[in-house]
C-alpha cells in the first residue's frame, strides 16, 4: 500500500492481468496488487473513447478512394501519351534508366488525389492567428495545380485551427509591450550561438524560469521545438543503445530516434503491456548480432514530449505530469515547445541538474544553432510568468480554466449532435471524423464560406480511411465565437452527413493488442 | 431534412452520391466520362431486367395453354390458377 501514496510516473511494472494503463477502477488504494502499475497511476480517471468505424461508412470511404484510384490512373496514360498537359514534375529524358523516383505510391497520391482538395490547405493568412483571422482570398483556374490571389481578404474568420490555447497569440497586451521594450533593447537577432557571443541574460532568466514552472532542477531553451526533439535524442543516446517509441510518436521524435543510429522497437500507442513486453524480450536477448547487453535504453515516454500539452493541460497548466498529478522529478525527460500555448516560438528541456548540463556541451542544437531572438524569449517569460501568476495578476489561471470549460462545452454539444469524436475529453484538440475523402474537401470549402476557418487532415498525416477535422479550442474563443461555430458545424455537418456516430464507445485500452508484435527494426 | 420529395431532397440526395463516388472532386470532363459510364451501366442493368422479365412472364402464360392436359388444379402460382380455369371446362 506504501506505493501507492506517491504515484511513479515510470511505475510501468505491474502483474499479469493486472489493470492496464489508464483504465481506473475505483481508488488507487483499494487495490490488493503491490507492485505499483498504471491502473494505480493517476489520481484522475482517464475517459479516452475511440468510437468504431460503422462498417458502412469504411466500406464507402474505399468506394471513393477506389474511384479516384481509377481515375488517377486514366490521368496518369494520359499523361503518358501527352493527350492531356503534364504539370507535375516527372523523370527526366536523360535520367530514363535511372531508379524512378516519381513512381511510388506517394507521388501517385500528390498529384491525382491530394491535387483535387489541395486548396485546403496552405491557406495565407494575413492578420495575428488569434481568435479571429484574416485570410488571403485565392483562387486556382487549372484545379489546383497553380493559384493566384485576387487580393481581396476575407476578415474575421473565426480561427479553429491555430494551437493558440491560452490566447497568447495576441498583437496587444503585457506580452507584446514586454516583447516590444526587449526589442528596442536588444534587437531581434543574435547572430550567435549560445556557446559563443549568443548567450543572454534573458536566456539564462527563461531557463530559470522555466526550470521553476516545471518543477525540475534544470532546463534549457532551444530556438525550434522541431530541432530540440530531432537533435538532442542523438547527443543522448547512439549505437548500441535501445529506443522504445510510441507508434504514433511525433515526426520529430522519429527523426531524432532515427538520426541516434540505435535500434528503434516500437510499442503501441499509449500500451503498457506492449511496451512491457518489447522492454523483456529486449533485454532478454540484447543486442541484435552480437548479443551484448544494451548500453542505454531510452523509452521515448519517460522521455516526455509536452508540446501539445504544457500550459493547456492541468489544474495549473503545467501539462500532463500535473494534470495526472505526478512528481514532474520521476520523468527523466520532460520536453516541450513554446510554440503553442506560450504564442512565441522554441523549445525547452527540463530535468536533473547533469542531464542539462550534458546537453549544453553536447547537443548540437545548443553548439551549432543561433540563440532565441530576444522578443521571442521576453514572449515566452511573460506569458510563463503570466500562467504562474507572478505578474501580480490572475489572468493566467483563469485562461486555463476557460480553456478547460471551452474544451467540455465544444466536445459535449459535438458529441451530441453525433460526430465521431476522437480522445481524451479534456484535451483541447478536437478531431471531427469526415472519413471519405471528397467530404475533406468539402468540409473545409463549406466552412471558409461560412467564415470559419478550420484544418483537416487527411492521408499520409492518418490512416487512408481515417481523415478528420481537427479544431483547436483556445482561451480566447467567447462563448458566441463557439456557439457561430458549433451552429455552422451542425449545418455543414447535415448538408456532409457527417453524424456518423451510433454511440457505441470502446474504452482506448481494451482495444485488442497483438501479442505477436515484436518489430524487429534494425539499422 | 424534413425536405422529403422535393426537388431539393433530390438535390440533396445527388450531392451525396457525389461525395461518396468523390464525383464531386472531379474536373467537368471527368464528371461527364464518369457520369456516362454510370449511366450506361444503369441502362444496361434496367434493358437486361427488362429482357428477362419479358421472358419470364411469356414463359408463364405460353406453359399453361401449352400442357393444357398434364395441368393440375393443384398447380403453382395464381397465373397458372388462372389459365387453368379457362382451360379445364371444355
Ligand atoms: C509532439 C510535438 N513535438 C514537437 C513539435 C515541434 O515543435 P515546433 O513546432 O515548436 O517546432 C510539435 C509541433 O508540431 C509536436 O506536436
Amino acid at each position: 500500500m506504501e506505493l501507492h501514496e506517491r504515484p511513479r510516473a515510470n511505475g510501468c511494472g505491474g502483474a499479469r492481468g493486472a489493470l492496464r494503463n489508464g483504465f481506473v477502477r475505483g481508488p488507487p488504494g483499494t487495490q490488493i496488487n503491490h507492485i505499483v502499475h498504471n491502473g494505480g497511476l493517476y489520481k484522475r480517471p482517464f475517459n479516452e473513447a475511440f468510437e468504431e468505424t460503422p462498417m458502412l461508412v469504411a466500406v464507402l470511404t474505399y468506394v471513393g478512394y477506389g474511384v479516384l484510384t481509377l481515375f488517377g490512373y486514366l490521368r496518369d496514360f494520359m499523361r503518358q501519351w501527352k493527350i492531356e498537359k503534364c504539370q507535375n514534375a516527372t523523370e527526366r529524358e536523360e535520367q530514363k534508366d535511372f531508379v524512378p523516383l516519381y513512381q511510388d505510391f506517394e507521388n501517385f497520391y500528390n498529384r491525382n488525389l491530394y491535387m483535387r482538395i489541395r486548396d485546403s490547405w496552405n491557406r495565407p493568412i494575413c492578420s495575428v492567428p488569434g481568435a479571429k483571422v484574416d485570410m488571403m482570398e485565392r483562387v486556382s483556374h487549372d484545379y489546383n495545380w497553380t493559384f493566384t490571389y485576387t487580393g481581396r481578404v476575407i476578415k474575421d474568420i473565426i480561427n479553429m485551427g491555430s494551437y493558440n490555447y491560452l490566447g497568447f497569440a495576441q498583437k496587444t497586451g503585457a506580452c507584446q509591450e514586454a516583447a516590444a521594450k526587449v526589442l528596442s533593447q536588444y534587437g531581434a537577432g543574435v547572430c550567435s550561438t549560445r556557446q559563443e557571443m549568443g548567450n543572454l541574460d534573458k536566456h539564462e532568466e527563461l531557463e530559470k524560469l522555466v526550470a521553476r514552472f516545471l518543477g525540475v532542477e534544470s532546463a534549457m531553451a532551444y530556438g525550434m521545438g522541431f530541432a530540440t526533439n530531432s537533435m538532442n535524442i542523438p547527443a543522448l543516446v547512439g549505437k548500441g543503445c535501445l529506443i522504445l517509441s510510441d507508434e504514433l510518436n511525433h515526426a520529430s521524435l522519429v527523426l531524432g530516434a532515427r538520426l541516434s543510429g540505435a535500434t528503434i522497437r516500437i510499442f503501441k500507442h499509449n500500451n503498457m503491456q506492449s511496451l512491457e513486453k518489447l522492454l523483456k524480450d529486449a533485454i532478454v536477448h540484447g543486442q541484435p548480432r552480437t548479443r551484448r547487453p544494451w548500453k542505454k535504453i531510452l523509452i521515448l515516454y519517460l522521455y516526455l514530449d509536452e508540446a501539445h500539452s504544457i500550459g493547456a493541460l492541468g489544474p495549473s497548466g503545467r501539462g500532463v505530469v500535473d494534470y495526472f498529478g505526478l512528481d514532474p522529478e520521476d520523468v527523466d525527460v520532460m520536453m516541450g515547445t513554446f510554440t503553442k500555448s506560450f504564442g512565441a516560438a522554441g523549445g525547452y528541456i527540463g530535468g536533473k541538474k547533469e542531464l542539462i548540463d550534458y546537453l549544453r556541451t553536447y547537443s548540437h542544437s545548443a553548439a551549432y544553432a543561433t540563440s532565441m531572438s530576444p522578443p521571442v524569449v521576453e514572449q515566452i517569460i511573460t506569458s510563463v510568468k503570466c500562467i504562474m501568476g507572478e505578474d501580480g495578476t490572475t489572468i493566467g489561471r483563469a485562461r486555463v480554466q476557460q480553456l478547460a470549460e471551452n474544451t467540455r462545452y465544444f466536445r459535449r454539444r459535438l458529441k451530441e449532435m453525433g460526430f465521431i469524436i476522437y480522445g481524451n475529453e479534456d484535451s483541447p484538440v478536437v478531431p471531427l471524423m469526415l472519413y471519405m475523402p471528397a467530404k475533406i474537401g468539402a468540409f473545409g470549402r463549406e466552412m471558409l464560406k461560412r467564415n470559419i476557418g478550420v484544418v483537416v487532415v487527411g492521408f499520409p498525416a492518418t490512416p487512408i480511411i481515417e481523415s478528420r477535422a481537427r479544431f483547436c479550442l483556445s482561451a480566447a474563443h467567447t462563448k458566441e465565437m463557439l456557439d457561430t461555430a458549433l451552429k455552422e458545424i451542425n449545418e455543414v455537418g447535415d448538408l456532409l452527413q457527417l453524424k456518423y456516430s451510433r454511440r457505441r464507445l470502446v474504452p482506448l485500452l481494451d482495444r485488442p493488442f497483438d501479442e505477436t508484435t515484436y518489430e524487429e527494426t534494425e539499422d | 431534412m424534413d425536405v422529403k420529395n422535393t426537388p431539393s431532397y433530390l438535390y440533396w440526395l445527388f450531392c451525396q452520391f457525389e461525395l461518396i463516388t468523390c464525383s464531386y472532386l472531379m474536373e467537368p470532363w471527368e464528371k461527364v466520362l464518369f457520369y456516362s459510364f454510370n449511366l450506361a451501366m444503369l441502362g444496361l442493368l434496367l434493358y437486361t431486367t427488362y429482357i428477362c422479365l419479358a421472358f419470364h412472364a411469356s414463359s408463364l402464360k405460353i406453359n399453361p395453354l401449352k400442357y393444357k392436359n398434364t395441368m393440375s388444379p393443384f398447380s403453382l402460382t395464381p397465373y397458372s390458377l388462372l389459365f387453368t380455369f379457362h382451360t379445364l371446362p371444355v
